[in-house]
């Protein structure tokens, strides 16, 4: 035997932009297969898909900004996916929301406008899509706002964000609900499956009622719900007779745990296999492609043969690109070219932590087409992308989703006969939870 | 002053790149529903810090994790957690001592021997509850764990008397212990599937691999068990291509990964040699089907089967192979369950401490099986098919089962 697996596109990470790119594939009816070491982004981040936030100042309508950014950024990520994509990714993946896992579960938005939630230390975060959970949390709606924590998730500081938005001029308030957990404290995800239960979100509702004002909205930690967060937020609503909201916490993120769910089921319902704990440990090349990407597996590595390769595996807070003690940028996965890190002369850092940093719009070189430098058949998604500075631009989950979604649409027009002509991969396999296959 | 031994070193230095993102808190099945357990992060890369060669345990809630890795697979670092903390349940047993009940449960081959002749009185026994009741008492084993009965037969003595057809195309059969004293059928349609696809089937004398003493802390034993097993099985594949299949995944695992990384026998070479050449029976069947070898003479299957991957088959690192051979037979509708862990994790949930856990666990499963439909429920592992089997009242069969039934052999 030889641990050799053939398909048609092999996707390395499992992070929104290897999940979109793999789900996209395997839906225009490529065999895909997601090789990743570990769960990804998603579970970090705050489940909001921030398209552009600031271009220095802050965008209210992202669509016209985003326009301006690729005229101006030819070497942007956003001006290679190009504005048509971002826009169609965005509807791709609500449609994919409404059909996963949790019933109800929807996002609002899109890119005529950004909608201005607050952050959990009560700043304001400019998202072009977001959850419907979170919605009521526009700070530009001017109802003042109960910020409601509860002690024993200790990364939610309910009057710290109170504080920050009254003190931008956004009327709020704290208050603090005791509930019961076994332990000292508990983290985002174990306050979300209590909140999956009806009768304990009936007592925590009787509780808070008595704390509100009658003109108050209220904000809580994102952690209405794993399984059915529509119907939780939807109760306490009910419960309470006024807007809620959810505010994202520190990870654990539950939003984002949703969203992994949400992909991994549409790639399951899709027929893409998800390969997790497996890390990719090198390429074998033939002249100017992949032939194959090298995988640990227990006991053994695995080649998977692909016609072609997806990296989505992020960029440095993943351990993707890595600066050697040389100055030498690279990427660690199949080490393929870095662009954008400064030169031998060049200034390395800036003084000021926050500020763009020198480092930070390095990303394995790409053509415009999103092919990796000297390896024609890799296309390069998500955070891995050369020439966006995420963090100050409010663009990470934008361009991961937008970038799978661009990365597979390439691939799929570039080979699309001869993977459509296979006869349709059977489907028969449900998930758990979901509804029927889509075919 | 203990030396630290190469594996430990490379366990520790692993925890220098844990993040603290808490991803591995997410997945844990344990610590999210009992305070008795840490969590992966706590016990594992924090904890590990404070302990030190020769001192005493910092942190004992690690008893309670159940050993089934997940943290470690979906850690984006490479932090190798579940490796960190079982070494730190081998280094809390040997300052706390180990239970008798733990030097009989983790030997399946001492109580298939003695259960085997006797199997009408010893299945008697497994099901009355009194006598449950005093082995909870007296063994500290739950009264209401599930306990398998035994076949009365060997499967080894079958595969004494039956011939392969010599194809030339040999494979190696490591079948463990569950089948060899409690589902014996399963054995010979392993047997059946290798050789309709062209296979020549060796079963060499074989027993425990280890695990069971390996997840309950008990290394030393342990290391003579894997080792003792692989000097029977390394013979067999000695020249380039012939492989090991084997139908336990978790036995499976052990051979190809636990036993290298988490007993320190990197170094062994038959051990090596078994690890490299070791399949899982899905992950061969395919292989041999992206290969196009596999035969895929199957006839219509009428059944509603609900597929649960067990922890360690995850471990494999080889995604959910069973999924996709189930979806090459005719008739099968298959739903694949959305859970982490059954509970069980091979004798954790009978512990009698461990067994309430244990069912925590495994509620989310058994409601979605449940709420699934399906007849029956397929599963790549013995201990969990035999736990789901008795919380959701449903057969609990190997996928391989199904693809026998397929064949119609």
């Amino acid at each position: 035997m030889r641990r050799e697996l053939h398909f048609d596109a092999v996707v390395i990470g499992a992070g929104t932009a290897g999940l979109t790119a793999a789900t996209r594939l395997a839906e225009g009816g490529a065999r895909v297969c997601v090789v990743a070491k570990g769960v990804g982004s998603t579970h970090l981040a705050p489940g909001t898909i921030d398209v552009l936030g600031y271009a220095p100042e802050r965008v209210e309508e992202p669509e016209t900004a985003l326009a301006q950014l690729i005229a101006a950024r030819p070497d942007h990520p956003y001006a290679l996916i190009g504005a048509d994509a971002v826009a169609a990714s965005l509807q791709w993946f609500s449609d994919r929301v409404q059909e996963g896992p949790q019933p109800g579960y929807r996002y609002l938005g899109g890119l005529d406008r950004n909608q201005l939630l607050p952050t959990a230390v009560g700043a304001v975060r400019p998202s072009a899509l977001v959850p419907e959970t979170m919605s009521e949390g526009e700070v530009r709606s001017g109802e003042p706002v109960c910020v409601v924590g509860t002690r024993v998730l200790r990364d939610f500081h309910a009057a710290l964000c109170a504080a920050n938005l009254d003190g931008a001029g956004i009327a709020a308030r704290a208050a603090d609900v005791e509930v019961e957990v076994e332990r000292a404290d508990a983290n985002a995800v174990g306050l979300a499956r209590r909140f999956d239960d009806a009768q304990w979100r009936a007592a925590f509702a009787a509780t808070l009622a008595p704390m509100l004002r009658a003109d108050e909205r209220v904000g809580l930690p994102a952690v209405l719900g794993m399984r059915d967060p529509h119907g939780a937020w939807a109760d306490l609503q009910r419960r309470l007779g006024r807007p809620v909201f959810e505010i994202p916490t520190l990870p654990p993120s539950v939003p984002g745990m949703r969203v992994f769910e949400v992909l991994r089921g549409a790639l399951r319902r899709a027929g893409g296999r998800l390969v997790l704990g497996s890390e990719v440990i090198g390429a074998e090349r033939a002249g100017g492609r992949v032939e194959a990407v090298r995988a640990h597996a227990a006991g053994h590595d695995v080649r998977y043969h692909a016609r072609w390769v997806v990296l989505a595996t992020g960029g440095f807070a993943s351990g993707a690109l890595e600066l050697t003690s040389d100055w030498v940028a690279r990427d660690t996965v199949l080490g393929l070219p870095v662009r954008g890190a400064p030169g031998p002369d060049e200034a390395r850092f800036v003084g000021e932590y926050l500020a763009e940093q020198p480092i930070a719009r390095a990303g394995v070189a790409v053509d415009g087409g999103l092919r990796a430098e000297g390896a024609e058949n890799v296309l390069v998604a998500g955070a891995a992308l050369p020439g966006a500075v995420p963090w100050h631009e409010g663009s990470g989950e934008g361009i991961a989703l937008s970038s799978g979604y661009r990365a597979a649409q390439l691939v799929l027009q570039e080979s699309g006969a001869e993977v459509l002509e296979r006869p349709e991969a059977d489907r028969r396999t449900q998930d758990a939870g979901l509804d029927a296959p889509r075919r | 002053v203990t030396l630290v031994t190469p594996i430990e070193e490379l366990l520790r230095g692993s925890l220098d790149h844990c993040v603290k993102c808490t991803i591995c808190e997410t997945a844990c099945p344990v610590s999210n529903v009992t305070p008795l357990f840490a969590g992966p992060k706590y016990t594992g890369p924090q904890a590990e810090r404070y302990r030190v060669a020769d001192e005493p345990s910092v942190e004992t809630s690690v008893d309670y994790c159940s050993g089934c890795g997940i943290c470690t697979q979906v850690c984006p670092q490479g932090v190798k957690i579940a490796e960190i903390n079982a070494q730190a349940r081998n280094k809390l047993k040997r300052q706390k001592g180990v239970p008798l009940r733990d030097r009989i449960i983790t030997r399946p081959t001492w109580l298939g021997r003695a259960g085997t002749p006797a199997a009408r009185i010893a299945n008697w026994t497994i099901d009355k509850k009194p006598l449950r009741i005093v082995g909870e008492k007296v063994l500290k084993v739950h009264r209401d764990a599930p306990a398998p009965d035994f076949a009365g037969r060997r499967f080894s003595r079958w595969a004494r008397k039956h011939q392969s057809p010599r194809t030339g195309r040999k494979i190696v059969y490591f079948h463990g212990c569950g089948t060899e004293y409690y589902e014996p059928y399963e054995g010979e349609k392993v047997v059946a599937i290798l050789e309709h696809n062209g296979f020549e089937v060796t079963v060499p004398k074989q027993d425990c691999c280890g695990l069971p003493l390996q997840s309950s802390g008990l290394f030393d034993d342990a290391r003579k068990v894997v080792l003792r097993l692989a000097r029977k099985l390394a013979p067999h594949v000695r020249d380039d291509d012939t492989i090991i299949v084997g139908n336990a995944t978790s036995c499976t695992l052990m051979l190809k990964r636990e036993a290298r990384e988490i007993l320190n026998l990197e170094d062994d070479p038959d051990l090596k040699l078994v690890s490299e050449r070791t399949y899982d029976i899905c992950e061969l069947l395919l292989e041999l089907h992206d290969r196009g070898e596999l035969k895929t003479d199957f006839k219509p299957v009428e059944d509603t089967i609900a597929y649960h991957a067990p922890c360690q088959q995850q471990g494999h690192s080889i995604g959910k192979p069973a999924l996709e051979l189930l979806a090459l037979v005719p008739g099968l509708h298959v739903t694949e369950m959305n859970a982490r862990c059954c509970g069980i994790a091979g004798t954790y949930g009978l512990k009698a401490e461990k067994y309430d856990i244990a069912m925590a666990v495994g509620a989310d499963l058994f409601d979605q099986v449940r709420a699934s439909g399906a007849a029956t429920v397929a599963c790549d592992s013995e201990t969990c098919r035999w736990q789901i089997a008795k919380a959701t009242e449903r057969p609990a069969v190997h996928p391989i089962d199904l693809l026998y039934r397929a064949y119609g052999f």
